[in-house]
């Protein structure tokens, strides 16, 4: 049953089917868009008709590549921006939401934390209409009592990067957290001890001891915004963003350059994945 | 320990409080009020229940409802019947010197994201797909069978984008759990079957839980498998709430869906937290 027992045959030969059966079920959907991004085809799904590289620099009048097609690679670089920007204000903030709930005292704490924690079980759709909503009216307010009007405060660019920041500090403060509670207070008291000042000790020593997570922090939020569709979707202004762009394809002009743009997703992330791999396992 | 507190203090607190009050508090309380506001026939806006009326009124509104909650369930359940055997193999069985890159596997997909995994699967699925190709060519169909669009093809992308989420709290559990338990109750003659549910469920509810909770809350909230692998008698409730936001423009409804889909998961986690005994901040980490 466990790696010190003994187990009959039937048993370990029929776990290791399993978990064969439930590999090929969790690569499959990838392997098959990587294999079609390549068909010499102008649909999809199959038949498969010859290897082809046009759905990645083909630029005809029936196939448009991935690397010709201006509207994909644009909507490409807006999700590379927003990835950037609710990575750096997530990051930031949820460091200091974690400096903040593991090492201050504070009345209602509790409730704080309860709220920051919140939008891990508030639905994306539900997060991004009340944030929509709420910045709708804000804007409209501003406007018509004090005649100012925010771009921002409407679907745009920057309220995709403030819904999901709002989430993305959420996993910055647990992540980093995690790595804090592991902190030696007595670094903390030795300096203060030596008469550093408060904010002194956070800056020279508790934050050059999150580095690693707070790195780890912004990798992750960085993927999180770049693969969100849900809250995304009812935020986005005039600049769609990857996820977005992919999903009004999909419904209504599905090309296989779909294939060739999944297809460069499943290779970044897998290399990024093997490239972590080597590396925390140099360190162990 | 001290009692003025430091300047340091109001550096940490007020972005924090400025993320929690404006971005969490603010948009909830004003889509809770703004379900209450509804146009009546002088063109005024006024209090009223009328949001949640139409809700009860119209059948398949409460219908997708309900399915989408039981749905939401179902494919929770699923998801920990498929995946637990995985989660103990990766801890339990499996040598250690394999385990950390197959535990690599399974966050892949995680990273890619939901919208071309599930792409993937609209290819696998539909009638010239792969699945229904390699059918017909070992010869078990003759012609396509219908996968795609169908309340099946919903449930497997569903439960693909949320299970792996339920994975790695089970872990978690189970790498705590000593393993001289499992060998003493072995030695005590224990069947399988008794070790695994007098010992190993027990043990590892806390992981299966917050597993469960994170995979329910992303099922339920869920607008792409749905739309996308889901039919026309699919609906979802995610759905309904897009098309007041997106197509009919009826914000003050679409607020008012929003907040009963805000009850209905939040109604359903709490209960699941008090029938496990959980707490909150503990699903977090």
């Amino acid at each position: 049953m466990i790696r010190t027992l003994p187990c009959s045959a039937a048993y370990t030969n029929g776990f290791r089917l399993y978990m064969v059966l439930f590999y090929i079920f969790l690569i499959m959907p990838l392997v098959t868009i990587c294999i079609l991004a390549f068909n010499d085809s102008n649909y999809i799904a199959l038949p498969w008709n010859g290897f082809s590289l046009d759905w990645f620099f083909a630029n005809t009048n029936e196939r448009l590549g991935l690397f010709k097609d201006e509207g994909l690679m644009l909507s490409v670089w807006t999700s590379l921006e927003t990835g950037f920007f609710v990575a750096l204000f997530s990051t930031i903030i949820g460091t200091i939401a974690a400096l903040l709930f593991e090492e201050e005292q504070f009345r209602m704490k509790g409730f704080l934390y309860f709220l920051a924690l919140a939008p891990l079980v508030i639905p994306g759709v539900v997060l991004g209409i009340s944030i929509l909503l709420s910045s709708t009216y804000a804007g409209t307010y501003l406007e018509e009592n004090l005649g100012m009007s925010f771009e921002f405060l409407g679907p745009s660019f920057w309220l995709v990067v403030i819904g999901q920041f709002s989430f993305g500090a959420t996993y910055v403060m647990l992540l980093v957290g995690a790595r804090l509670k592991k902190f030696d207070r007595v670094l903390e008291e030795a300096a203060l001890s030596l008469r550093a000042t408060r904010l002194e000790v956070i800056w020279l020593i508790t934050i050059p001891f999150l580095r690693p997570a707070i790195i780890g922090a912004f990798i992750v939020a960085f993927l999180i915004s770049f693969s969100n569709f849900n809250t995304t979707i009812f935020l986005v202004g005039s600049d769609p963003t990857l996820p977005v762009d992919l999903y009004s394809r999909i419904k209504f002009s599905s090309t296989p350059v779909l294939n060739a743009v999944s297809f460069m997703i499943v290779v970044f992330i897998s290399f990024a994945a093997m490239i972590s791999y080597v590396i925390n396992r140099k360190k162990t | 320990m001290k009692k003025n507190k430091s300047s340091t203090f109001f550096l940490l607190m007020v972005p924090v409080l400025l993320w929690l009050v404006l971005l969490i508090v603010i948009p909830h309380l004003d889509m809770f009020f703004r379900s209450f506001r509804f146009e009546n026939d002088e063109g005024l806006m006024v209090f009223s229940l009328n949001n949640y009326l139409s809700f009860f009124e119209d059948k398949i509104y409460w219908l997708t409802f309900v399915k989408t909650a039981l749905y939401s369930i179902g494919v929770t359940i699923l998801a920990f019947i498929v995946t637990f055997p995985v989660a103990f193999f990766l801890t339990k069985v499996v040598a250690k010197k394999y385990s950390s890159f197959m535990v690599l596997l399974l966050l892949i997909p995680i990273w890619i994201g939901e919208l071309v995994t599930i792409y993937g699967w609209m290819i696998l699925l539909s009638d010239n797909g792969v699945i229904n190709n390699f059918l017909m060519q070992i010869g078990l169909i003759d012609s396509p069978i219908v996968m795609l669009y169908t309340n099946f093809s919903m449930t497997i992308g569903l439960l693909y984008m949320s299970m792996l989420f339920m994975i790695i709290p089970m872990m978690s559990a189970l790498e705590s759990l000593d393993d001289s338990l499992i060998e003493a109750a072995s030695d005590l003659g224990a069947s399988k079957w008794t070790i695994f549910r007098q010992i190993i469920i027990p043990y590892t509810t806390p992981g299966i839980a917050s597993g469960g909770i994170i995979v329910f809350m992303l099922v339920i909230g869920d607008y792409v498998a749905p739309n996308i692998l889901g039919g026309k008698s699919s609906l979802w409730f995610t759905e309904q709430i897009y098309n007041k936001f997106l197509a009919t423009f009826n914000w003050n409804e679409g607020a008012a869906f929003g907040f009963l889909l805000l009850l209905l998961s939040s109604g359903i986690i709490w209960l699941a937290l008090k029938l496990t005994g959980q707490k909150l901040e503990k699903v977090g980490s």
